[in-house]
């Protein structure tokens, strides 16, 4: 059908097009005029390939043979070689860069697919308002074969031997969950699937329920069937109105075809889902909190134990999951433990979904194996950062979590790494930052965030991330002191132990990360007064360059307080005392004159 | 609509199903299959008005096709984003799919085989 011979894509991603992919896009085009090529073949700018680091990248089709680093002036080479003499450009070659072999270029072999998704299998894939789809790409078979083949402990030996960690955060083996669950002798039994997403910037949750909701209803009967469960509850924040009218579709076809509802595929099991609503509160993300909102009752956390798998919703046995636990869930019964545990590191097996946000090129959700290393996701997949911007720190774990730095680019992420490293996985959420952000204001950030989260129920929490933020405030208004410092640690620490639940023995992670890695921006704020970003509006002074100004008078005539003074064609200056420090003036002016200090 | 009463009618409807398409769209359709992405970041950026477009044109235009719409793919940066694949061939991925854009694809792309610019390359591997 093709009218094209032959196919060439140009990377034009923002990580190739500063390297100067657009040369090598035009030499193309002018060597295939050249030979009175371009009817057959047809060369073409495309999207990121997620090879930032081995830019500027060069596919040719069929074949799909990649060519990595390319020059514009390859172009003549890979026309007169690959297109002419249907040779490939060796030189050109993806290789590996310690034995210099040549990776290979088969599409499904080679090092170029970084990602490899599970639980984002289906998203984007099928239609997730058709049943049929779902069951098309192989859905409720692993319910099937649990159902017949498989007894409650098999399926969870499976899980369990997987080597399966809970995905909200905390990282709780999920089988052994599940087991204590089952051992619990209860009448009545509740599967809760956690969706209640809340970290700023986590939405991977969002968008499997979104794009593929029957893998959650079936992992969920699976897990109704493993712990003797015969009713199973979604929590979902009302703020997700797509996710909440496309869960419920689900279920209604599901139960029309009877794989819900009585006697599951004529094999006995009963099992059924039921929606409950969150306000969207943080803290509901928290299992105790969860199943107290769920009840009707206030969204706070209480004492564990007694934990929910022993008393839970209604005082009854209840294991809580989060969305994309439950994602994994098919595909490694079907599969099988071995599978399941070829894939990630030691101690943390199976993959994760990551929500790219901030000041990175391809924001998105990205699905990575465990132990895959932050500079894999950011600089590769994620296409590195924006405006050719310097990396200073990627927040993982949300509010909960801490920053990663430079120095930890190279390590591969799972559970304990990030833990070791200050921070934590937590939903998954990474929030990439830039040279421009400024860490104090970062953790301030965070923290303004659990103080309007904070449930109230505990002092330390709702106290002392309050005086928290107070002296971060503090010190971004140029008003603190070297002992500010000392204050913050010790208050962080004393929250941390005292606090009742997840929410306030996190919530001073942020400061903690921010203070262990990037002191000398804290002191910078607390002694000389000086943001080193340029980002805290009261520490900063916006400065006339004489050399520059060409007194235009432009910055004089927007400035809404008259702070600007100076005569015509003459250069002016800023009256410090009255700048209020807007930046209107600096992006007025055409000539560069105005600097912030 | 049809119970399943037993694990081998789940079997067999997922055949009957896998007979009349593919469900992961590669070469066995006749058809040309068009996945807007429609999720909440998909459907924020515009994916049900490029849904209706894409809808409309093809009738209009007389090409046989299955538009569907399905949540996003996880590429936010490039909504709205649709894939599209021809009878025989892997699907292409489309990213910043404006009303203009989806014509040049229906006439280029879907009608000729060529390739347009906004291509997202696949960079991710699957399980079956």
């Amino acid at each position: 059908m093709s009218q094209y011979r032959m196919q060439i894509m140009v990377c034009s991603g923002t990580g190739c097009s500063n390297l100067n992919s657009e040369a090598i896009f035009d030499n193309l085009q002018l060597e295939i005029e050249a030979f009175a090529l371009e009817n057959e073949i047809q060369v073409v700018r495309t999207g990121c390939f997620g090879l930032c680091g081995l830019g500027p990248v060069v596919r040719v089709m069929p074949g799909e043979v990649i060519y990595t680093r390319v020059t514009p002036d390859d172009a003549a080479e890979i026309v007169t070689e690959h297109v002419l003499k249907g040779r490939k450009v060796e030189r050109l070659l993806h290789k590996d860069p310690v034995s210099r072999k040549i990776l290979s270029t088969e599409p499904e072999l080679s090092p170029f697919k970084k990602q490899l998704r599970i639980v984002l299998r289906n998203c984007g894939i099928i239609d997730p308002e058709n049943i049929e789809e779902a069951i098309a790409a192989n859905g409720y078979e692993a319910l099937a074969k649990a159902l017949t083949e498989l007894t409650p402990d098999d399926a969870i030996k499976i899980i369990k031997d997987s080597g399966l960690r809970g995905r909200g955060g905390g990282g709780f083996p999920t089988g052994l969950k599940w087991e204590i669950a089952r051992n619990n002798q209860a009448e009545e039994k509740y599967v809760v699937c956690n969706a209640d997403e809340g970290d700023p910037g986590a939405f991977m949750d969002r968008s499997v329920l979104e794009g593929d909701p029957h893998a959650v209803l079936e992992a969920m009967a699976i897990c109704g069937y493993c712990i003797g469960a015969g009713k199973g509850l979604i929590y979902i924040r009302a703020e997700y109105p797509l996710a909440v009218a496309r869960l419920k579709t689900a279920i209604s076809q599901a139960r029309e075809y009877g794989l819900l509802g009585n006697n599951i595929m004529g094999t006995g099991f009963n099992f059924d889902i039921e929606i409950k609503y969150g306000a969207g509160a943080f803290v509901c993300g928290e299992e105790t909190a969860l199943i107290h909102s769920m009840e009707g009752l206030r969204g706070e956390p209480t004492v564990k134990p007694p934990f929910p798998a022993e008393s839970g919703f209604r005082g009854k046995p209840t294991n809580v999951n989060n969305v994309e636990t439950f994602a994994c869930i098919s595909p490694v019964i079907l599969k099988g433990a071995d599978w399941f545990r070829s894939i990630g590191t030691e101690k943390s097996k199976g993959t994760k979904v990551f929500a790219l946000a901030g000041k990175i090129n391809n924001v998105g959700l990205v699905e990575v194996p465990m132990g895959t290393t932050l500079r894999e996701v950011i600089f590769e997949i994620g296409g590195g950062i924006r405006d050719g911007k310097k990396f200073k720190a990627a927040q993982t774990g949300g509010p909960s979590g801490g920053c990663l730095t430079e120095k930890h680019l190279d390590t591969p992420i799972d559970f304990d790494n990030l833990v070791a490293a200050g921070s934590m996985m937590g939903s998954g959420g990474l929030i990439v930052m830039d040279e421009d952000d400024c860490m104090v204001s970062v953790a301030k950030f965070f923290l303004e965030f659990t103080v309007e989260e904070s449930c109230g129920k505990c002092s330390p929490c709702r106290i002392g991330n309050k005086r928290l933020h107070e002296l971060l405030e503090h010190i971004t208004k140029g008003k603190g002191t070297p002992a500010d410092l000392d204050r913050l640690r010790n208050m962080s620490k004393v929250i941390k132990d005292t606090s009742l639940c997840g929410l306030g023995q996190s919530s001073p992670n942020p400061v903690l990360s921010t203070l262990d890695n990037f002191i000398e921006e804290y002191v910078s704020h607390v002694t000389v007064k000086k943001c080193p970003a340029g980002q805290c509006r009261d520490l900063m002074e916006y400065f006339i360059i004489e050399a520059n100004c060409v007194g235009c008078t432009a910055c004089a005539r927007v400035c809404p307080v008259n702070a600007i003074t100076g005569v015509r064609k003459e250069p002016h200056v800023i009256n410090p005392e009255i700048c209020i420090k807007c930046g209107a003036c600096k992006e007025k002016c055409k000539f560069d004159a105005i600097i912030i200090h | 609509m049809k119970t399943i009463k037993s694990p081998e009618e789940l079997k067999r409807l997922r055949n009957e199903i896998l007979g009349r398409r593919h469900p992961k769209g590669e070469g066995t359709n006749d058809k040309v299959l068009i996945r807007v992405h429609s999720g909440t970041s998909g459907l924020a950026s515009g994916a049900n008005e490029i849904f209706d477009f894409i809808t409309l044109e093809l009738e209009k235009r007389n090409i046989d096709a299955v538009v569907i719409r399905t949540g996003d793919m996880g590429y936010c940066f490039a909504e709205p984003t649709i894939e599209v694949t021809l009878p025989g061939k892997q699907p292409v991925v489309f990213g910043y799919v404006d009303k203009l854009k989806a014509d040049e694809i229906i006439e280029k792309y879907i009608k000729g085989g060529g390739l347009v610019e906004g291509i997202l390359p696949v960079n991710y591997q699957t399980i079956e």
